[in-house]
């Protein structure tokens, strides 16, 4: 199949959209523990790094088939997302935005000073096995498994607590555990597109995943709306897509991107698809439906 | 009695909302807990439903102690709590909310014929089933706070101020219907500040000051008590 996609597109845009369904993933991820659970988190790229670093290491050291060094390192990055989420998610808001954006810094530094890790001079040596078709793949699943997610009880439970965690409780929404398992699903999707990453670039530097790597999750979700899928998928590929079409203006992405939010805040603060979700959309329709064959019985 | 509480004692940090309120809750009864502002009622119910943990005292269902147990295990006992200020999910649909108060039961092929009958005690939810709970009146979105709890099927329903902040025709609505769900079975324990109302549907009641029980019995004798008349009901 990758010998079909590069019949029509040449490398560059493979490797570009191979970039965008690795952020795609992270990025559902993320969207579930913020956008859907409402639990703001400012440390998404701590579980990337963890799931890049364990899935390369692996890879390397172990020679791991890549199918399974790539769900070891969601599995290590879903397991450190409980364990900080177990003492975490009892805060709101604020609160867990600053112990997430602490985490995300002391992961940055712990990597930063191992030897595994390659220290500051970063880890090279990773084989290239992340492939668009691999890639595109693991996106369709996740996606799947997203909107499967957002209809059924426990998703309901999540947004349920986004929306008044007082009232969740009163439903018998066991709220500790609830969130901790979103949060386990959203860190392990980053620990997913982090080991993809590690096994596209080939080479890791813990620089690579900082706070600035964290906001730019949170501004593709914010960008498309949050607990959108469709947004999510709108506004990573808006964000992804943009910067490679616009290298002439690349000094002034980060200015771009700051006015771009502020405009966003002004003019649709609940994101470019904010509110759309799949599920509504075919209820609407059906509803509409069978609104208008009653209407029709009644004339 | 269904729901003894006795001897509680709660404390906001320094502050102490509770100094020992004890109540029973008889089956099939509707029992209000009527008093002034910051004279702990709502503190009594949420510690009932676990929201609240208590430093003293116990709270007894069917006889058996739930005063440690998580706010999802008492839920599941069929203690429901229709919340103050009614809190529904405003950016869930009608029908989402309503499906949200299903979440502790296991049988959800029953689930759709209590929707239907949810539906046919609020007729105007159903006209806004795919409306977001958000855009509903006031008067609206406490019905679906009702039709949310007892979509749990409680056996004793926990409501907090159901009249606040509703016009006074949609109140005596909002009682006329907690009278019909007592009629059909579901035991009623009952916070209100509109001590008028309250005592008119009531059985029995408890007049709440500063954190202590002043006062108990059946609630038209309370009614004709000079010193309640004169304290609540402005006669």
């Amino acid at each position: 199949m990758d010998s079909f996609f590069s019949m029509f597109l040449n490398d560059y845009y493979i490797q570009v959209l191979t970039m965008l369904g690795i952020y795609l993933i992270g990025a559902l991820g993320l969207n579930l523990i913020t956008g859907v659970t409402g639990q703001l988190s400012f440390g998404h790229a701590a579980f990337l790094s963890i799931g890049a670093y364990t899935s390369a290491i692996l890879s390397i050291k172990l020679q791991m088939p890549f199918a399974l060094a790539i769900l070891a390192g969601g599995l290590m990055a879903g397991l450190w997302g409980v364990l900080l989420g177990y003492p975490t998610l009892r805060l709101t808001g604020d609160y867990l935005g600053i112990a997430t954006l602490g985490f995300g810094e002391i992961v940055r530094v712990v990597f930063l000073n191992m030897t595994i890790t390659g220290g500051a001079l970063g880890l090279a040596g990773i084989p290239r096995s992340a492939t668009l078709t691999v890639v595109l793949f693991i996106v369709i699943l996740t996606v799947w498994a997203m909107v499967r997610l957002e209809n059924s009880r426990f998703g309901r439970s999540l947004v349920a607590i986004r929306e008044d965690e007082i009232a969740a409780e009163a439903m018998g929404v066991n709220i500790t555990t609830t969130k901790i398992t979103a949060f386990a699903i959203g860190t392990f999707l980053a620990g997913i597109s982090g080991g993809l990453y590690a096994h596209l670039i080939q080479y890791l530097n813990p620089s690579d995943f900082g706070f600035i790597k964290s906001f730019e999750f949170l501004t593709f979700i914010v960008l498309g709306g949050l607990g959108s899928i469709p947004g999510v998928i709108l506004g990573t590929s808006v964000l992804t897509l943009a910067p490679e079409f616009l290298r002439f203006i690349a000094d002034y992405r980060m200015m771009v991107y700051g006015l771009l939010m502020v405009f966003m805040m002004i003019v649709r603060p609940r994101g470019l698809l904010g509110g759309v979700q799949l599920s509504r959309i075919f209820s609407k329709k059906k509803a509409q439906q069978t609104g208008t064959s009653a209407s029709g019985g009644a004339n | 009695m269904l729901l003894e509480v006795n001897n509680l004692h709660v404390s906001y940090g320094a502050i102490r909302a509770l100094k020992g309120v004890s109540c029973q809750v008889g089956e099939g009864e509707i029992v209000a807990l009527i008093g002034a502002n910051g004279a702990g009622k709502t503190t009594t119910l949420r510690t009932i439903s676990g929201l609240i943990r208590p430093q003293e005292g116990t709270i007894t269902y069917k006889g058996k102690p739930i005063t440690k147990m998580p706010p999802h295990d008492i839920v599941s006992l069929g203690i429901c709590q229709v919340p103050e200020g009614r809190r529904v999910f405003t950016r869930m649909t009608v029908l989402e909310n309503l499906e949200m108060g299903a979440y502790t039961r296991k049988d959800s092929a029953n689930v759709k014929t209590d929707i239907q009958k949810v539906f046919q005690r609020f007729p105007r939810l159903e006209e806004r089933k795919t409306q977001l709970a958000g855009t509903l009146s006031g008067g609206e979105q406490q019905m679906l706070a009702m039709g949310r709890a007892l979509m749990s099927k409680p056996t004793v329903l926990l409501m907090d101020e159901p009249s606040m902040g509703l016009a006074p025709m949609l109140v005596q609505e909002i009682f006329a219907i907690i009278q019909e769900i007592n009629q059909a079975g579901t035991t009623i324990l009952l916070v209100e500040q509109n001590a008028h109302m309250a005592l008119s549907v009531a059985n029995r009641a408890y007049v709440l000051e500063t954190g202590e029980v002043v006062l108990s019995g059946p609630a038209n004798e309370l009614a004709d008590n000079p010193e309640v008349q004169k304290a609540y009901l402005g006669e």
